[in-house]
């Protein structure tokens, strides 16, 4: 590539829109067209670069290294994540955690244990790729693999997306838009695409169906949480989705497990909720900031499933009365 | 012993995140102390004493915050070096998004949260523009999708900070940001140091108390604003 400094505006508008965008950014509009870059802005005045908070100099640094990682982001990369190894380290006391644990995509996972067990600490340890360098004294290993420690900055390399009952959308946009908005931050091609995809299968999650133009702050809880559950599953770059406490929030959670699923991510699920615990293969027990038990769901249990999702839906059925303003005298 | 400029603007979780921490700076044996800048009034040097460290608090009252802070920190450098400590965190407060806190050499932080909407990264200035670490907050409240794009645009106001997660309520990611703090350089003094960018400026009669409204009551250096035709 040529120096982006030597281009005239008129070249970087067609070719590298970007470099605009990046300007706009700083409240410069460079509008004559044909002079390079470097030249306009060696024009701009002292004093606007003291408004804006940055010297040319920093600028320029600051604008070469967006576009490095631009095109990276572009190129993609990265190694993709295949599995995940969490390696032992010690509980609160210091007693050794006797476990490594590999996670592979499209799995699923239940974490079980008391407020304040250690949870959000497991989470965090593959989220910072830890290599005994953490309270716990964990490794995590990438593939198999320690990874590059540098990634453990990297945007696209985030491994832990999180959703939970306490999440909301704070933006003030429509659905397509805050999709869109999403898709666009990931480099996608077919935005337009990807947007009715999430949100079709957002809608095949929620109990009650929203449109492509409802504000997103407007959403049910319901719906929320399917929006995100959707958007999560295609859009987000990080491979382990960690759900934290979906219980009662009116969406389809065995769909939206599935999902996931499909889409190959790696599933965690923080719960107290006897079903969703079983959805899962296999349950990790933790007490006192440590792994202390991996259960795999066993046959017996996946039975137990069948007769606990009958006992849900029986109960499902007599809020849809209550909802309709029937009387409850007789237990379906 | 080292120094970290911490700032960021008003509620964005600075306190919270920093007494993350000091609890991993703690367990772990290293001798932290604190400064807190504030404007009028603090109460968060008894959060960071109750955590057992040493504190200063400057309150600048009618100055300017980045000005108070820049005009005293050599003097709280020296008080952390006498009181023999292993690291000082200096938090300030950035109120006008122009702040320009951060010194070259020395390890620079800002604060900002998942709730100031995808378009506040671009409107801060120095203190996010120049900072080597940015620390996002509030991330266990707003989607997974918003907290992609607002990293997103953090990164496009400031490519090449690493930009870290911290949860201020559990103190999630805070000691991955302390480990990342033990890595700052030595500051044994600031004498002749430089200022990362220069701060906001203001010399004019209403620095000096000037009440009155009006053009012949403006002195020094005052600025137009530019009145534009709107489009009919």
């Amino acid at each position: 590539m040529k120096n982006i400094l030597e281009q005239s505006i008129a070249d970087l508008n067609a070719r590298t829109p970007e470099v605009a965008q990046f300007l706009a950014d700083h409240g410069l509009v460079p509008e004559e067209e044909g002079i390079a870059l470097g030249a306009w802005l060696d024009r701009v005045n002292e004093e606007v670069y003291e408004d804006i908070g940055i010297d040319r100099d920093g600028l320029v640094e600051n604008l070469e290294a967006f576009l490095r990682q631009q095109s990276l982001l572009c190129s993609s990369t990265l190694p993709e994540v295949l599995s995940i190894t969490v390696i032992g380290g010690h509980d609160k006391s210091g007693k050794p955690e006797q476990v490594s644990l590999s996670l592979v995509r499209g799995s699923v996972t239940s974490i079980v244990g008391p407020t304040g067990s250690g949870k959000s600490r497991l989470l965090a340890d593959i989220e910072w790729m830890a290599q005994r360098d953490t309270p716990t004294g964990r490794a995590i290993l990438v593939n198999g693999e320690v990874p590059d420690p540098e990634l453990r900055f990297s945007l696209e390399y985030k491994l832990v997306a999180q959703l939970s009952q306490n999440m909301n959308f704070v933006m003030d946009t429509t659905v397509s838009e805050f999709v869109a908005m999403h898709a666009e931050s990931r480099m996608i091609d077919n935005v337009s695409e990807v947007v009715s995809e999430v949100i079709r299968q957002a809608n095949f999650l929620a109990g009650e169906p929203f449109s492509a133009t409802t504000p997103v702050t407007s959403l049910s809880g319901g719906q929320s949480r399917a929006l995100m559950i959707a958007d999560t599953a295609f859009l987000s770059s990080s491979p382990v989705v960690l759900i934290d406490e979906i219980e009662n929030a009116g969406i389809d959670r065995k769909k939206a497990l599935s999902l996931l699923v499909r889409k190959e991510k790696i599933v965690l699920m923080a719960t107290h909720d006897p079903i969703l615990a079983l959805m899962a293969e296999r349950r990790l027990v933790i007490k006192n900031g440590g792994v202390v038990r991996v259960i795999e769901t066993t046959d017996k249990e996946k039975e137990n499933l069948t007769v606990l999702e009958s006992f849900d839906n029986r109960l499902l059925a007599l809020r849809t009365l209550l909802r309709s303003g029937e009387l409850i005298e007789q237990i379906p | 012993m080292k120094l970290v400029t911490i700032s960021g603007p008003p509620s964005s979780g600075k306190t919270a995140v920093l007494a993350g921490v000091i609890r991993s700076m703690n367990s772990s044996g290293i001798r932290t102390g604190a400064l807190k800048y504030d404007c009028l009034a603090t109460d968060d040097d008894i959060l960071f004493r109750a955590l057992g460290v040493p504190v200063q608090v400057g309150l600048s009252g009618n100055l300017c915050p980045d000005h108070y802070f820049v005009s005293n920190i050599e003097e709280c450098l020296k008080w952390g070096i006498a009181e023999g400590l292993d690291i000082l965190l200096s938090e300030s407060a950035g109120l006008c998004n122009r702040c320009s806190p951060h010194i070259k050499g020395v390890l620079a932080v800002c604060v900002i949260d998942n709730l100031m909407g995808v378009t506040t990264p671009k409107k801060i200035g120095p203190m996010l523009k120049y900072a080597d670490i940015v620390v996002i907050t509030k991330g266990d409240i707003v989607s997974q999708a918003e907290r992609e794009v607002f990293a997103f645009q953090v990164r496009r106001a400031n490519p090449k900070a690493r930009i870290m997660h911290v949860n201020g309520i559990t103190g999630q990611g805070a000691s991955e940001l302390a480990s990342q703090f033990l890595k700052a350089p030595e500051t044994e003094q600031l004498d002749g140091e430089r200022l990362r960018f220069s701060m906001p400026a203001a010399l004019c009669s209403y620095c000096l108390g000037e009440t009155r409204i009006g053009m012949e009551h403006q002195l020094g250096n005052v600025k137009r604003i530019k009145l534009r035709q709107e489009a009919s």
